[in-house]
């Protein structure tokens, strides 16, 4: 089942990706509104990572595209921002809170400059949003999980961006960090900002979110939380493995056959 | 004693030319190294340095002497070549980059010795001093070396200052960077290209074969003393500048000897130093740190158990021989003896003759601990359903854990019980 958005700003067309070889995520094809709250669901190995990694251009699409405010990535950039997963960097690298969060602001400092006054204020009040502003100075290495999350965020709203794509922005943190960032997020979408969010916890999927896209390798669903958000669906997201579509994905991984043909 | 004061007074310019150029090529080595450390490619550097012996050799036959320009730009060529090549197994093969490193490292290094010989063997006249390249010789730097090779190292210094931010934020969250839209590949191209031109200019001092340590070695030594990138960068070079100098003047007091091993043993010499007594993350201080929590958990166990005896006899504050002590609970005397002294001078207990007992605070503490004991005895068999005479031994960890917060929290959702697992009452104060 498939909605399309009525003021759409993402959209995915007939998008495949690939894993060295192995396609992860079949034609998707859907269109996101503007304003929402988005949340994408779906198994462990459903491709909810490669999803928004595939619209932040960090892998190689096999086919299809992605636009975003009707306009290829490149063209919007400083519009866009982007959480990777907290996993996914070494905590213990030399450097500070308040140096994480400017990295958020070097997409409009461009080359050779350095961060300035009004850079560090952005960082500081986006700190203040997130409730770090006592750890400015803190070594990155010294943080929980959940204060770890929290300067990512705080990085992320650094940008000033009017889209913003989170991996998994609520794994891993303590209740006051989780309702922390969810009222962050609703402050977002509350000026019209779009929010698409990799999520895992189904319970509260249900409470977060205005809009939900169900993935599993390829597309099930995609629509708002009441339509889409039913015991059918997710039956059909998260019961019965597709082991054909597996199946065929390694086959494709092992002859190394291109996943569209080119002349 | 003398060569010494001759060296380092600098009155000779040959002298000059060494110093200047060994400081120069070891300090500018070790602030690109730093990026490559921190992007961990340690192994990387490795396999530039040994793939830039074929380039050397080629520049030379083809220029027909030891011309520097000529050997920077050969050995340029090959270093870089021996990356690419590197990142194509990687990418289209099934091997993985550390294959590819030693592959690579190896067949370039070969190659490289058999032309070395081969030109050895030629009966050049100008090929005198050539496998100086092999352990370096920074004595043999003369004034053209130092004007070639110091220019490439003040432009490698001044790209990295240039790019310090890039450098940086690709080092700590490359897909971020990207998503951010600064050109990753780019910057990376320019690291990889400065990491080969760090090699390159430290062959004349260094030599090809140990060059990699003055990649890694400094910033690793750094990463001991700092939790920042820049003065990471600024510590990594004054270490590499002086293992540079140290070298140089042991080049110019015992010329047969070659130079590369001396620094490289030096800035071993320093990192290892640096393991052991930098503050916080060495290891001298880390095992201060962990003799000090071994104390705080004897002598909390120690009051903790001053209070089960007088729990028990449930009589006023009474003095306890050591022989009461132990017969509650055994600890060896040597560690009893010094807790309690330990104790003592922190207030936590008195002495009357043979006799020990509480003070007021020493009291508050041992009921403490015997308080959080039994909470957590209750949360463990409350919330994880463990059985009662499993809990024990956890909660005698988890006791010097706790908070005061988290001990609020519990007293909250447990409800401030009156009875442990045991039914042992519980203390509040």
């Amino acid at each position: 089942m498939k909605l399309e958005a009525k003021d759409p700003v993402v959209e995915f067309h007939d998008l495949t990706v690939s894993y060295e070889k192995k396609p992860v995520l079949w034609n998707i094809d859907m269109t996101l509104p503007k304003g929402a709250l988005v949340g994408v669901i779906g198994p462990n190995g459903a491709g909810k990572s490669t999803l928004i990694k595939s619209a932040m251009d960090l892998l190689p699409l096999a086919s299809g595209y992605v636009r975003l405010f009707d306009q290829p990535l490149d063209e919007v950039r400083d519009r866009v921002s982007y959480v990777p997963q907290r996993e996914s960097v070494d905590w213990d690298f030399p450097t500070t809170v308040m140096d994480v969060v400017l990295m958020g602001r070097y997409g409009k400092l461009g080359l050779f400059k350095r961060p300035r006054k009004a850079d560090r204020e952005v960082a500081m009040n986006c700190l203040r949003k997130v409730g770090m502003e006592a750890f400015v100075k803190r070594q990155i290495s010294q943080l929980s999980g959940g204060q770890q999350q929290r300067v990512f965020l705080a990085r992320a709203l650094a940008q000033d961006a009017d889209l913003y794509f989170m991996d998994e922005p609520f794994a891993g943190v303590d209740a006051a960090t989780e309702s922390a960032i969810l009222s962050i997020l609703r402050e977002l979408t509350k000026q019209n900002k779009t929010v698409i969010v990799v999520h895992h916890d189904l319970q509260s999927a249900a409470e977060f979110f205005d809009w939900i896209v169900l993935l599993n390798m390829r597309l099930v669903a995609s629509g708002p939380i009441k339509e889409v958000f039913t015991n059918e669906l997710l039956q059909e997201t998260y019961g019965g493995k597709l082991t054909v579509l597996a199946e065929v994905g390694e086959l494709v991984r092992k002859r190394e056959i291109p996943s569209r043909e080119k002349y | 004693m003398e060569s010494l004061l001759e060296f380092f007074s600098f009155t000779n310019p040959s002298v000059v030319y060494v110093a200047l150029g060994s400081v120069l090529l070891t300090s500018s080595s070790a602030v690109v190294g730093t990026f490559t450390f921190l992007k961990k490619k340690a192994l990387v550097g490795d396999a530039v340095a040994h793939s830039v012996l074929p380039g050397i050799c080629l520049a030379f036959i083809l220029a027909g002497n030891k011309n520097p320009l000529a050997l920077i730009i050969g050995a340029f060529a090959t270093g870089w070549l021996s990356l690419v090549i590197i990142d194509f197994i990687t990418e289209h093969t099934k091997l993985k980059e550390d294959t590819a490193i030693a592959l690579i490292l190896s067949v370039f290094f070969g190659i490289g010795i058999l032309m070395l010989t081969n030109i050895q063997h030629t009966g050049n006249a100008a090929q005198t001093g050539l496998e100086n390249f092999l352990f370096g010789k920074a004595a043999a730097l003369v004034e053209q070396d130092l004007i070639v090779f110091g220019s490439v190292s003040a432009v490698l210094i001044l790209l990295v200052a240039l790019f310090f931010k890039e450098l940086k934020l690709i080092a700590f969250d490359q897909d971020y960077a990207k998503a951010i839209g600064v050109p990753v590949f780019a910057v990376n191209l320019l690291l990889t290209s400065l990491t080969v031109m760090a090699v390159v200019t430290g062959i004349q001092a260094v030599g090809v074969v140990l060059m990699a340590a003055m990649l890694i070695t400094p910033a690793a030594a750094a990463r001991f003393w700092t939790n920042r990138v820049f003065s990471m960068t600024l510590i990594a070079a004054a270490m590499g500048a002086f293992s540079g100098l140290s070298g140089a003047y042991v080049s110019y007091v015992a010329p047969a000897m070659p130079t590369g091993p001396w620094i490289v043993l030096i800035i071993s010499a320093i990192a290892l130093v640096s393991f052991f007594i930098a503050p916080k993350r060495g290891i001298l201080s880390r095992s201060l740190q962990q003799r000090n929590l071994q104390h705080t958990i004897m002598d909390e166990n120690l009051l903790k158990e001053l209070y089960h005896i007088r729990e028990k006899e449930d009589v006023e504050n009474k003095g306890r021989t050591l022989e009461e002590i132990v017969k509650e609970r055994y600890f060896p005397k040597g560690k009893l003896q010094s807790s309690l002294s330990r104790l003592r001078r922190q207030g936590y207990v008195e002495k009357e003759g043979k006799y020990w007992k509480f003070t007021r605070s020493g009291y508050d503490k041992g009921k403490r601990m015997v308080k959080l004991h039994r909470l957590w005895e209750i949360y463990l068999s409350e919330y994880l359903r463990i059985a009662p005479d499993h809990v024990h031994e956890d909660a005698e960890t988890i006791e010097h854990v706790i908070t005061p917060e988290l001990e609020a929290e519990l007293e909250k959702i447990l409800k401030y019980p009156e009875r442990d697992p045991h039914q042992k009452e519980i203390p509040y104060s």
